[in-house]
C-alpha cells in the first residue's frame, strides 16, 4: 500500500508538469478547434520566446545558488537602447547590436561585484540594481517609448526607423517557423549542452550545490558566480532586444512583468522530470506551461486580470511538489 | 524504579529493513550505552523514540504502561529529550541563552503574553548555577562555543523535566576538559534519577561512564551487558561481527627528502609555525580542541588568509591566495566539517569524486563521461565506498562512506601533500581502518601527509613524527618511539 502511494507521487513529481501541459492543451483544444493548429502553436512558442531568454538567465543565477531580480529592468534597458540606436542615431547593425549587449554585460558585472566582492546578499543587491537600471532606462528614454518618426524634444521628428533586418529577428520566418522560435530553440539547446556536458557547466552546479566545499575543492567559485550573473544579464539583454524587434517599438518599462514570469518558469522547471534543481530544459517547459495557459485563457475569454491567479496557483503547485520531494530526500 | 522499554521495534525504508525486531531498555538512574557501527540502526531506533520516525511495529512502554509516540511533542510529553550531535539545529542562534533554555516556558507563557525579563534571566542563572556552568545568560546563542551550546541543550532538557535523555555523540566536538565536565553533568543527571542513553564512537569514555552496554548490528539487537562484565575487545568484536585484533597496522615506508616546508606561518590564532614533511612521511599535528590545528590546516591550504609566512613544495615557493592555488600546486586538504566543506550532498558519488580532477577528464571543455564514470567506479572500489551505484547521491551514504568520498576526490589529482583534519570524526570503526589504510598507501606512494587530530592514540598509531600544538604554536616535536598519550597531553595542555 505504502509502495503504491510512493510511486504515484514519484510519477506526479517527475511528469506532473508535462502532464499538466498535456491535459491543459487537450482541454483547450476540445473547447476551441483553433487551439491545436500549427498557427496557434507557433504563436504560443513565439509569445514565450522572450520570457524563455530571460528565464534561462535567471536559471543561471539560481544554479550558482544566487538570484537575479534585475533581469526585468535589463530587458527594459536593452529594448529602449536598441530602438534608440536605430531611431535616434540611425546606426547600423554593429552598433545596434553591440551597444545594448555591452550594457547588459555591464549590468551583470555590477551585480557580480555587489554580490561576490562586496558580499551583499543576492536578493538585496539585485533589488538595488533593479531600481538603478530601471531608473537609467527611464532617464535615457525620458519616459517615452521609442518608435519611428517619433517627435523629438526640439520639436523635430526622429530621423531613423526600425530596420528590416532587426524587425526580421522578431517577426520573420524561416520555412514558416518564426525566427524568435528558432533562436529560442538554439539558446535552449546550447545552454543545455553547456550546463550538462561541459566542465564549466558542472562547476557552476557544484558552486551552487555547496559553495564552501566547492571553494575547498579548488574551484574558483567567485569566477563562476561572476560568470553566472554576467550570463543572466546577457540573456535578459538579448531578450529585451528581441522584444523590441517583435513589437517594433522600444516600449518603456516593458520588462517589468518579465521578471515574475521568468522566475516562475525557472522554478516550475525544478520539478520537470524530477530534476530537483534549476535546469534549462525544465525552465523551457515551465515557460511553455505559462504560454499555453495564457493562450488558452485568452481564447476562453477569461478576464485578463484573473490570469495572475492561475499563474500563481501553477507556481505554488509546482513548488509544493518540488519542496515536498526535497524534504523527503533530506529526511531519508 | 522507572523503566523505559522498547520491544520488537521494526522499521523499513522503501522496503529495506532498518530495524528488525529490536529490544532495548533504559532504567531511571542508569547510563546505558547504545553502540554499533554506522548503519547498525542506532539512529533509527532513537528517532523512533523521539518521535521523528514512526515505527512499523513494536511497542514502547514506560513502567509497563504502553505509550504512543507519534510526534516529537509526544516524546517530550513523556519526558524523553535528546541532546543532538548537531546542536545548531536545535537552538535559535539570534536569541539569548536564557530564551533558549526557557523556550518551552516562553511558548506556553502563563504570564498574560508579557515576558518578565528579570525573572527569566535570574531563573536561568539559577539553573546554570545548579550545574556549575558559567555562561552569560544574556549572550546570544550564536556567540556561544559548541560546548556551551551543548550545555544549553542539556539545561533545557532538565528544565523540561526530562526523565530520559539521549546523548548522541556528545563528546565529538568537545575538548578533553570539556568532555570531563560533560561526564560530571551526566553523573549529576544520573543521581537525579534520569535515565540516560549514550551514543558514542569513543569506547574509552563508554567504559568510563556507562553502566550497561547494548550493541546493535545490521538493524538487530546483538547483546546487552553490564559494562563491568565485558571489555573493549569483546565490544568491538560484537560491533563488527568478527574479531578485531589490531586497529590498524602501520605500513613501514622509507622516508625520503623534504617535500613540504612551511616557515613562520601566522594568521588567526596561529603564530610562527615552522614545519617540514618528507616524502612518504606521515606527520601528526595534535593538540586539544581550540589549539589552532584546523586554523593551521586552513592557512596551509590558502582557505584563510595568512598574515605572514612562506610555503614551499619541492623547494618552490607557493603563493597561497586561495585553495585553488594550493590545489594547482599539489597541496590538498580533507576538511574537518565533512558535510559543510568536504562533500556535495545533493550530487552523485561520481560528481563528487571527479570535482577536483575534471580537467583531466575533459576534452575541449567537454566532460568525457566514460572516463569520469570509469574513474568513479575504480575509486569506489579502491576506497571501499559502500554505495549501490555511482549515481547515488552522497547525502544518502553513511558518515564513513561520505568521508571516503571526500578523500577520494583528491586521489586522481597530482597532489603531493595531503592534509587530513580530523578524518575519523563521526566515522565507524570499519571505515576508520579503511581510512588509515588509505593514508598508509599514500605514504607508500611517496606522498607527504599532515594528519591533524585531537585523538592522541590515533596519531601515535599512524604518524612517524608528532608535532604538539598549544595556543596556536607548535610547542613540541616527538618521534613515534617516544610519544605516549601522557606525554602528548602534558605538552598539549601547556607543560614546558
Amino acid at each position: 500500500m505504502a509502495d503504491k502511494k510512493f510511486s504515484l507521487f514519484d510519477f506526479v513529481y517527475k511528469y506532473g508538469t508535462v502532464a499538466v501541459i498535456v491535459i491543459v492543451m487537450l482541454l483547450f483544444s476540445l473547447t476551441n478547434p483553433y487551439f491545436f493548429t500549427y498557427d496557434n502553436l507557433t504563436d504560443i512558442l513565439r509569445s514565450i520566446s522572450i520570457v524563455t531568454f530571460v528565464a534561462i538567465g535567471v536559471t543561471f543565477s539560481l544554479i550558482v545558488g544566487g538570484f537575479d531580480l534585475s533581469v526585468g529592468s535589463t530587458v527594459s534597458l536593452t529594448t529602449v537602447v536598441s530602438a534608440s540606436m536605430m531611431v535616434w542615431y540611425e546606426q547600423g547593425v554593429f552598433t545596434t547590436l553591440v551597444v545594448p549587449i555591452v550594457l547588459s554585460l555591464l549590468v551583470g558585472l555590477v551585480n557580480a561585484f555587489l554580490v561576490v566582492k562586496i558580499r551583499i546578499p543576492d536578493l538585496l543587491a539585485t533589488l538595488a540594481m533593479l531600481y538603478i537600471v530601471n531608473g537609467i532606462h527611464m532617464t535615457y528614454s525620458q519616459g517615452y517609448s521609442i518608435y519611428a518618426n517619433m517627435p523629438m524634444q526640439d520639436g523635430s521628428q526622429a530621423p531613423g526607423k526600425f530596420q528590416e533586418w532587426f524587425l526580421w529577428l522578431g517577426q520573420g520566418e524561416i520555412l514558416s517557423v518564426p525566427v524568435p522560435v528558432i533562436l529560442t530553440f538554439l539558446l535552449v539547446a546550447i545552454t543545455h549542452v553547456y550546463l550538462t556536458y561541459t566542465r564549466q557547466g558542472r562547476m557552476l552546479y557544484m558552486t551552487g550545490g555547496n559553495l564552501e566545499a566547492a571553494r575547498l575543492s579548488g574551484i574558483p567559485v567567485n569566477r563562476y558566480r561572476t560568470l553566472a550573473y554576467v550570463l543572466s544579464a546577457l540573456f535578459a539583454g538579448l531578450g529585451g532586444m528581441l522584444l523590441a524587434a517583435r513589437i517594433g517599438t522600444g516600449q518603456v518599462s516593458s520588462g517589468g512583468s518579465m521578471l515574475m514570469d521568468a522566475v516562475a518558469a525557472a522554478f516550475v522547471g525544478f520539478s520537470v522530470f524530477g530534476a530537483g534543481k534549476p535546469n534549462v530544459f525544465g525552465t523551457f517547459v515551465g515557460a511553455i506551461l505559462i504560454g499555453v495557459l495564457l493562450n488558452g485563457m485568452t481564447m476562453l475569454n477569461l478576464p485578463y486580470y484573473a490570469y495572475d491567479i492561475i499563474k500563481g496557483t501553477v507556481l505554488a503547485l509546482a513548488l509544493a511538489v518540488t519542496y515536498y520531494q526535497l524534504r523527503r530526500k533530506r529526511n531519508a | 524504579m522507572s523503566t523505559l522499554q522498547m520491544k520488537g521495534m521494526a522499521k523499513q525504508f522503501s522496503g529495506v529493513p532498518a530495524l528488525r525486531s529490536v529490544d532495548f531498555e533504559v532504567r531511571a538512574g542508569e547510563v546505558h550505552a547504545l553502540l554499533g557501527a554506522n548503519g547498525a540502526g542506532k539512529s533509527t531506533l532513537m528517532k523512533i523514540l523521539t518521535g521523528a520516525y514512526q515505527a512499523d511495529g513494536g511497542t514502547i512502554t514506560i513502567d509497563g504502561q504502553a505509550v504512543s509516540i507519534q510526534s516529537p511533542q509526544d516524546a517530550k510529553a513523556q519526558g524523553i529529550q535528546c541532546v543532538y550531535q548537531e546542536v545548531d539545529t536545535a537552538l535559535i542562534p539570534y536569541l539569548s541563552v536564557a530564551e533558549n533554555i526557557l523556550a518551552d516556558q516562553l511558548v506556553q507563557a502563563k504570564t498574560k503574553g508579557l515576558i518578565n525579563w528579570q525573572s527569566l534571566y535570574s531563573e536561568t542563572e539559577q539553573i546554570l548555577k545548579n550545574f556549575g556552568f558559567s555562561i552569560p545568560v544574556r549572550m546570544l546563542v550564536e556567540e556561544c562555543t559548541l560546548s556551551e551550546k551543548q550545555l544549553i541543550l542539556i539545561a533545557r532538557a532538565t528544565v523540561q523535566k526530562a526523565k530520559y535523555v539521549i546523548f548522541d555523540e556528545p563528546t565529538a566536538p568537545l575538548s578533553t576538559k570539556e568532555s570531563e565536565r560533560l561526564f560530571q553533568i551526566i553523573a549529576q543527571l544520573k543521581k537525579a534519577g534520569v535515565g540516560i542513553i549514550y551514543i558514542s564512537h569513543r569506547l574509552p569514555e563508554i567504559f568510563e561512564i556507562c553502566d550497561r552496554i547494548t550493541i546493535m548490528r545490521d538493524g538487530q539487537h546483538v547483546v546487552t551487558t553490564e559494562t563491568a562484565k565485558t571489555n573493549m575487545d569483546e565490544v568491538i568484536a560484537n560491533m563488527l561481527g568478527k574479531s578485531f585484533d589490531e586497529e590498524f597496522p602501520k605500513l613501514e615506508v622509507p622516508i625520503g627528502e623534504t617535500i613540504f616546508e612551511a616557515s613562520g606561518v601566522a594568521g588567526g590564532k596561529v603564530t610562527g609555525v615552522d614545519l617540514q614533511v618528507r616524502e612518504g612521511e606521515i606527520v601528526g599535528v595534535v593538540g586539544l580542541v581550540g589549539a589552532g590545528k584546523t586554523e593551521l590546516a586552513r592557512l596551509l591550504f590558502g582557505a584563510d588568509e595568512a598574515k605572514a609566512g612562506a610555503v614551499r613544495l619541492h623547494g618552490t615557493h607557493v603563493q597561497l591566495r586561495s585553495p585553488k592555488d594550493a590545489v594547482d600546486a599539489g597541496i590538498v586538504l580533507v576538511p574537518e566539517e565533512r558535510r559543510k566543506e568536504g562533500i556535495f550532498v545533493e550530487e552523485s558519488v561520481q560528481n563528487n569524486l571527479s570535482v577536483a580532477s575534471l580537467k583531466k577528464k575533459s576534452w575541449l571543455g567537454f566532460i568525457k563521461r566514460g572516463a569520469e564514470a570509469a574513474n568513479a567506479r575504480e575509486l569506489v572500489q579502491r576506497l571501499g565506498v559502500k554505495t549501490a551505484d555511482i549515481k547515488q547521491l552522497v547525502g544518502f551514504l553513511s558518515g564513513g562512506n561520505q568521508q571516503k568520498v571526500a578523500i577520494g576526490k583528491w586521489l586522481d589529482t597530482n597532489a603531493h601533500l595531503f592534509m587530513f583534519d580530523e578524518p575519523t570524526k563521526g566515522v565507524d570503526i570499519g571505515a576508520k581502518s579503511d581510512i588509515y589504510r588509505l593514508i598508509g598507501n599514500l605514504a607508500e606512494q611517496k606522498k607527504g601527509v599532515l594528519y591533524f587530530s585531537c585523538e592522541f592514540q590515533e596519531v601515535i598509531g599512524i604518524a612517524d613524527r608528532i608535532l604538539v600544538m598549544f595556543e596556536g604554536k607548535i610547542v613540541k616535536e616527538l618521534s613515534r618511539e617516544e610519544a605516549t598519550q601522557e606525554l602528548i597531553m602534558y605538552y598539549a595542555s601547556g607543560g614546558e
